[in-house]
């Protein structure tokens, strides 16, 4: 990030940090740095949880930073700004408002007559390729044509800078792939009056495709782990050799990163708060069965298994996390390979796979562990839910705390480690069957 | 393309044929702007306390009489809508507001509104002496009381949950503050407001009828409308007349209903949030009429394009607007906030005090023990009827949702009878205990339910209808039958809706209490004992201070009643009928 002279949004320092339930600080982004260049477009990539989305939002002036600061055209972003437009992933239309008129509502901020409204609407509603569906309403629309109205209501309003939001995350392979073909079209012809793009996403191919440099961002705190950049010729290819290369790298930098989160969370706390993956048990037996079978034979790429399986990153990454901390399976350079252990998970029955799990969650997963010896040391043998969270969310967020308490559940409940009634919110031991 | 039809429309309507639709619709508009003007006229009026016009019982003079109720109620849903805007919005918008009026309205929601009846009188006479108005005020403030809190409230609800993607797409191409209200806002809330403004209608037309005839003390007034035509044929024992009112009443609803809320149902339907194509599609004939009425529609296609522009303005306050988000602050946060407490606290402690004061002087702990007890007759009556009106209508309910085709026929049947005041029918049941001689400790207690019952019956309807086709084939498959069937499958299905259901009508059955547990039939004097009785006779002896402490014991107990019962019992239907 050398020069930060012909960069429109320009955040220094950024930081942003919500307030735990004790009152003390959860840092979501630390430390952010990021200049979005005239002519470039600039991906956000990482897992969910990384604040990518909360970082798009402090650059559009929908949330405040805590600390640093942004500018935008050099001078101090207070809230929204009339140069900057979003796109958004659920596209954010007004049901009640007719196409011409979800589009109009950009305008109306602007103060515009309204036969000058009206025709920048019509304009914009022309490029996008919506003509004809001026009268219709949303609900009357397909997903695809939803996202068309949400990419026309940004443009109406002629914005220096677009900011998207995941925009073809809620869309089917087919229709993202000819919005962002058409996107990419209009981007190239330079028929936008845009003059940057920064956008979100979690799919990778999609941000090879499209962005011109990737940052990658890193959770707990979200934090810039990489810089990629993406020095294709458009159009681009994804059967070129170069192409696959960078998205290989882009695997690699994720994998490395998150094997030495694994790592570095562990050895914090003695591990009990760190936080878990949202992995079911049926998806992680699914993917070991999956990487057992020829042609894989133990090993393959994230990839080719985001590829053949149909998943996205966001989808994909928990599973294979999961495997990786319970020692099922290896995630290293961008490949996931299963360990011994896991060889043995995928050749047995229901009660021996349940064994293992068990023993693998014990050893592993010290949350569980500590669920189980907190049961045997209370009198009666159960122990409240509310014990367990105000403990994780001594160190993880609300969202985290919960969302890790619900994992560390339904693998303990699986493993018939601890039985847990909602009801009364409480978890309590129970024989295990066939022990 | 599009928008050079809009402009032909637009400019050239009047080169439309009209077709026979416009004949009808126009005849209905200019038939309603006259009923509306006579009434308008009527309200207005020169009026004595002291010599107040006799209330006819020819069946003839019934039609303005409608007429003259009917006025008071839309008034009353105009100020309802006024309050609303301003209430909600107000409590939805400042985290301080909020700590006072939600609880307010939460209170006020539980207040029976018969109970300020004897204190609005009094007030609104004094403001308009020698003008029908103030008793019309009054009256109108009675129907106010009983709808504008649901609206405040649903609305305020609406509020708080607009979806988070909407409000930043407002927030992110800046609308102000009056272009989100319009555009963002007020039609994200307009089905609840609607679906709110209907379901509390029927408490309306109920205490538009109490509240025409009223005696505090030693002012009786009698505003012409049903409901004095009523009180007028119970002093003159002429069942006949009651007869022809309740004929009335009936007109009046249907005639109200659809030509007021079937059309606005119908068009609020448009503002539903969830962008999937809806299975029913509400109806109405008379939206349909002045849609298809070719010059109606060019004209209100011109007056909501002036309504739009409206809405679509600025109207911003300038750099004020941006300092809401706290850029600039004057005082610490803290601080303000320390202020605010201490003057709510200050303000309360005056109030306790005055109260105390007041009640100290005039009250004794005898009182308060007298209707504490009178408390928990009513309280015991309310429980028992609500257990029988569900063990009567929840089978029912269940066979009848089960039934589409049938629950479709029926639904507008019970929607009727909730609406329908269901005090125009005591003098019958009056008449007959009077008649043989009943116990008018037990056979008055069925009157407190007779309206509020079908809010049980509509709402378990509904959820036997909405109950999913899988669960049944489910349950047919596995053959689970009888009481099993009962236990497992239908009743925890319907369970949150019957919940909802029998607030309303526990609710309503305190309200009613007022009215119904002590009654007259000419000369004839029925009373039932309870709290409803006891603010009843304290109000015509006209004894603010017991009329206020039957209000209070009321409130706490209906307060009580929804905090220990309903509400976890509706936490715990949610939480249990949840798949996710």
């Amino acid at each position: 990030m050398a020069a930060t002279t012909n960069a429109i949004i320009d955040l220094r320092s950024v930081g942003k940090a919500f307030a735990k339930r004790s009152g003390e600080p959860f840092t979501v982004l630390h430390d952010i740095n990021l200049a979005l260049h005239t002519n470039e477009v600039l991906g956000l990539l990482g897992r969910s949880g990384s604040g990518k989305s909360t970082l798009l939002r402090i650059a559009g002036g929908l949330i405040r930073p805590t600390s640093g600061e942004v500018l935008y055209n050099g001078s101090p972003l207070t809230g929204p700004a009339e140069g900057i437009a979003v796109v958004f992933q659920t596209f954010a239309l007004f049901p009640w408002l007719t196409v011409l008129e979800n589009v109009e509502l950009g305008l109306d901020a602007l103060g515009l007559r309204g036969d000058e409204s009206r025709r920048r609407a019509e304009q914009a509603i022309d490029l996008i390729g919506l003509d004809g569906f001026q009268t219709a309403y949303p609900r009357e629309l397909s997903g695809g044509m939803r996202q068309r109205v949400g990419f026309a209501r940004a443009i109406a309003v002629r914005p220096d800078v677009l900011l998207m939001d995941e925009p073809f995350s809620a869309l089917d392979v087919l229709t993202a792939e000819t919005l962002r073909t058409d996107f990419l079209d209009l981007w190239e012809e330079r028929q936008l009056p845009t003059k940057a793009v920064l956008m979100v996403t979690h799919n990778i191919e999609e941000a090879v495709l499209m962005c011109d440099r990737l940052l990658l961002l890193a959770p707990n705190p979200g934090r810039i782990a990489a810089e990629i950049p993406v020095p294709l010729a458009r159009p681009r290819n994804r059967l070129d050799q170069e192409f696959g290369s960078i998205v290989d790298e882009v695997y690699a930098v994720l994998t490395a990163r998150t094997v030495a989160s694994i790592g570095a969370l562990r050895q914090a706390h003695e591990g009990v708060t760190q936080p878990l993956p949202q992995a079911p048990v049926n998806r992680m037996s699914g993917l070991i069965a999956f990487l057992a079978a020829p042609p894989y034979d133990g090993r393959a790429e994230l990839d080719t298994l985001a590829t053949t399986l149909s998943l996205t990153v966001n989808d994909l990454f928990p599973i294979a996390e999961g495997l990786h901390l319970l020692e099922f399976a290896e995630l290293k350079d961008g490949g996931l390979k299963l360990t011994a252990a896991g060889q043995v998970f995928a050749g047995s029955g229901t009660d021996e796979r349940k064994k293992l799990f068990r023993e693998h969650l014990l050893r592993f997963v010290p949350l569980t562990a500590h669920i189980c010896r907190v049961l045997q040391e209370r009198e009666g043998h159960s122990a409240p839910r509310l014990r367990f969270e105000v403990e994780l969310e001594d160190h993880l967020s609300r969202d985290d705390a919960e969302r890790t308490l619900r994992a560390a559940t339904a693998w303990g409940r699986y493993a018939e480690l601890f039985g847990y009634d909602d009801n009364t919110q409480a978890y309590s031991t129970i024989a295990p069957s066939g022990a | 393309m599009q928008q050079r039809v809009a402009i032909l429309r637009a400019g050239f309507w009047h080169r439309q044929p009209a077709n026979w639709r416009d004949l009808v619709a126009l005849i209905l508009v200019v038939a309603i702007i006259l009923l509306l003007g006579s009434g308008a006229r009527q309200m207005v009026a020169p009026f004595v306390v002291a010599q107040q016009p006799e209330i006819s019982l020819a069946p003839s003079a019934l039609p303005n009489d409608a007429l003259r109720t009917t006025m008071r109620m839309l008034v009353a849903m105009i100020a309802s809508l006024l309050f609303t805007f301003t209430y909600g919005t107000a409590a939805a918008k400042s985290r301080r507001a909020e700590m006072v009026l939600i609880p307010l309205l939460d209170v006020l929601q539980s207040v029976p509104v018969l109970g300020y009846l004897s204190f609005t009188v009094v007030f609104f006479v004094s403001l308009f002496p020698h003008q029908a108005l103030g008793v019309e005020l009054a009256a109108i403030f009675a129907i106010f009381t009983s709808q504008a809190w649901n609206m405040a409230f649903s609305f305020f609800q609406s509020l708080r949950t607009v979806p988070y993607d909407l409000d930043e797409a407002s927030r992110g191409f800046r609308l102000s503050a009056w272009q989100r209200f319009w555009r963002l806002e007020v039609p994200f809330a307009m089905p609840g407001l609607v679906w709110n403004t209907m379901m509390s209608m029927s408490g309306g037309w109920f205490f538009v009828v109490a509240s025409e005839a009223i005696a505090v003390g030693e002012m009786h007034v009698e505003l012409p409308g049903i409901g004095s035509y009523v009180a007028h044929a119970i002093a003159e024992r002429n069942l006949a007349a009651v007869g022809w009112a309740i004929a009335a009443m009936t007109v009046t609803i249907v005639i109200y209903d659809q030509l007021l809320f079937r059309p606005l149902v119908a068009w609020s339907n448009k503002f539903h949030y969830e962008q999937t194509a809806a299975t029913v599609v509400p109806k109405s004939w008379v939206a349909d009429l002045f849609h298809r009425a070719r010059m109606f529609h060019a004209i209100a296609d011109s007056i909501g394009a002036m309504a739009t522009t409206v809405a679509r303005a600025r109207l911003s306050i300038g750099p004020l607007a941006l300092r809401r988000d706290g850029y600039i602050r004057l005082l610490p946060f803290y601080l303000i906030d320390m202020v605010w407490y201490g003057s709510i606290l200050l303000a309360i402690a005056y109030l306790g005090w005055v109260l105390l004061r007041f009640a100290g002087a005039e009250l004794s702990w005898a009182d308060v023990r007298e209707a504490s007890r009178d408390g928990s007759i009513t309280l015991l009556r309310v429980a028992i009827l609500v257990a029988i009106a569900t063990i009567v209508w929840v089978p029912i309910g269940v066979a009848i949702g089960l039934r589409p085709a049938l629950a479709e026929k029926v639904q507008p049947l019970v929607q009727f009878l909730a609406a329908f005041p269901a005090n125009l029918l005591f003098p019958v049941a009056v008449y007959l205990i009077a008649r043989f001689q009943l116990a008018p400790e037990i056979w008055l207690s069925p009157l407190m339910i007779l309206g509020t019952q079908w809010y049980i019956v509509f709402n378990v309807i509904a959820g036997a209808s909405a109950f999913p086709t899988d669960f049944k084939e489910a349950a047919a498959t596995f053959r689970v039958g009888g009481w099993h069937w009962w236990r497992d499958v239908m009743l925890p299905g319907i369970f949150p809706y019957y919940v909802t259901g029998a607030i309303t009508a526990s609710g309503g059955a305190w309200n009613a209490s007022i009215v119904s547990e002590a009654v007259s039939w000419g000369p004839v004097k029925l009373n039932g004992g309870g709290l409803g009785a006891y603010i009843a006779r304290m109000t015509e002896a006209g004894d603010f201070a017991r009329i206020a402490l039957g209000i209070a014991v009321m409130s706490v107990l209906v307060v009580g009643m929804n905090r220990l019962l309903w509400r976890p019992l509706y936490a715990y239907a949610e939480r249990r009928t949840r798949l996710d």
